[in-house]
């Protein structure tokens, strides 16, 4: 056991993570066909397969791939018209884009041996980065200069107000990058941990352990998936309601 | 064994992580960021033209028909209500109906009853009467009988005594006795 230990024991928690062409071996250039090409064309298709293929039939009483169509629609339909208000259902259709990409890379990637596209914070960066140069440009364009009001916080005392300035002026810049690094991160730290336990599962004595721990782990990331995909939607409506009502 | 076992795989990992995060290879980003934007656009196209405009009004149209059967289903309650309301009326109609022919018939009855008795009543009040008067005559044919028996008798009786009487006497005789 103790060779076995000593040099059988390998733990690559972040090989999984590696971007690789798909066939042949040569640099990632950018148009290679890597792995992330793979599954993002996985995610793409898997949105196709629910919502276009799932309701062909268009039936007044839906089937199962119907139903959980329209569920994901009534859902963020419905985050759209709360949070963001009747004016925020212009952007239903980005907002959707958003979530059922995230919700599916986050979901396809807890399949075993595949490879989870949203823990890339190239990936995340992109969303997050495209989410905040429409809201801030849409800002500017529904409000004009009075989209500088979300920074002057008028219900403040006057002498407060370019302090609160200041801070709400970093928070809106901090805006994109917590945005993006808390999807990669947790779908990142979650999949390392996974693979930690699945790396002690190799060695007898804590087999056991181990594999109760990835059971657990891979329960919560479960969860993780969805609830990362839903924040990030979340945050999205909130910061689209910014744009369009701002002031506090 | 197994903490060392443990401790070396804790080194790898420590050892992986320093050799670098894959997420910080900025040589795949713009792959990365291409295909990804491909997606997206790939995504937002499938949304925006088939799914969500299909699943809109395939909710709408569910709405509708909700709605229609829903109005329908009033008008049809209402109807029935209607129907109930129709039937209602004619059992009590019919209800007075047969309460109208029961008391006429009841009526009729009751006037074919009375002549009746009245008829009845006539007949044996003639009859009674009729009855009264041969009572009657009888009564005084069998007294007339009693005098003139009395009389004959009377008369044997006084004969065989050996009187001789007047008949006109004895008749006499008797008839004050009679008439006591």
């Amino acid at each position: 056991m103790a060779a076995e230990g000593g040099s059988g024991l390998s733990i690559h928690p972040m090989d999984q993570f590696k971007v690789q062409p798909l066939f042949g071996d040569g640099p990632v250039g950018m148009f290679t066909i890597t792995n992330v090409t793979l599954w993002l064309a996985l995610a793409v298709g898997a949105v196709l397969l629910l919502m276009v293929l799932g309701t062909k039939g268009r039936a007044v009483i839906p089937g199962r791939a119907q139903s959980v169509a329209e569920l994901a629609y009534g859902f963020v339909h419905k985050m759209v018209e709360d949070v963001s208000g009747k004016e925020g259902l212009k952007y239903f259709p980005y907002i959707m884009t958003l979530f059922l990409f995230i919700v599916f890379a986050n979901f396809l990637g807890l399949i075993p041996m595949s490879f989870t596209t949203t823990s890339h914070i190239a990936v995340t960066a992109v969303l997050a980065l495209g989410v905040f140069l429409t809201v801030t440009i849409l800002g500017f364009v529904k409000n004009g200069s009075k989209f500088l009001g979300l920074f002057w916080v008028s219900s403040a005392p006057l002498a407060l107000r370019p302090i609160l300035a200041i801070i709400e002026l970093i928070s809106y810049f901090v805006r994109p990058v917590s945005h993006s690094i808390r999807l990669a991160g947790n779908i990142m730290a979650g999949h390392a941990v996974l693979k930690v336990f699945a790396g002690f599962a190799a060695v007898t004595a804590v087999a056991p352990i181990a594999i109760a721990g990835m059971v657990g782990v891979y329960a919560l990331e479960v969860l993780v998936a969805f609830i990362q995909a839903y924040v990030f939607t979340i945050l999205t409506c909130v910061y689209l309601k910014d744009a369009l009502h701002p002031g506090h | 064994m197994a903490t060392e076992t443990a401790g070396h795989g804790a080194d790898t990992v420590a050892h992986e992580i320093e050799a670098g995060m894959p997420q910080l290879d900025f040589s795949t980003f713009p792959n990365q960021i291409f295909w990804l934007i491909v997606a997206l656009f790939a995504i937002y196209f499938i949304l925006s033209r088939i799914a969500l405009p299909r699943i809109g009004s395939v909710l709408a149209e569910r709405q509708g028909t909700i709605t229609n059967d829903i109005a329908a289903a009033e008008e049809l309650k209402l109807k029935a209500v209607e129907a109930e309301k129709a039937y209602d009326k004619a059992l009590a109609d019919a209800r007075a109906e047969a309460g109208r022919i029961v008391a006429a018939a009841k009526a009729e009855i009751q006037a074919d009853l009375d002549d009746a008795i009245q008829k009845a009543d006539a007949e044996i009040a003639a009859k009674s009467a009729e009855s009264e008067k041969a009572i009657n005559e009888i009564r005084a044919g069998a007294m007339e009988s009693v005098e003139a028996v009395a009389k004959d008798t009377a008369g044997a009786i006084v004969a065989a005594l050996g009187g001789s009487t007047d008949q006109g006497d004895i008749d006499g005789a008797v008839q004050s006795r009679l008439k006591g």
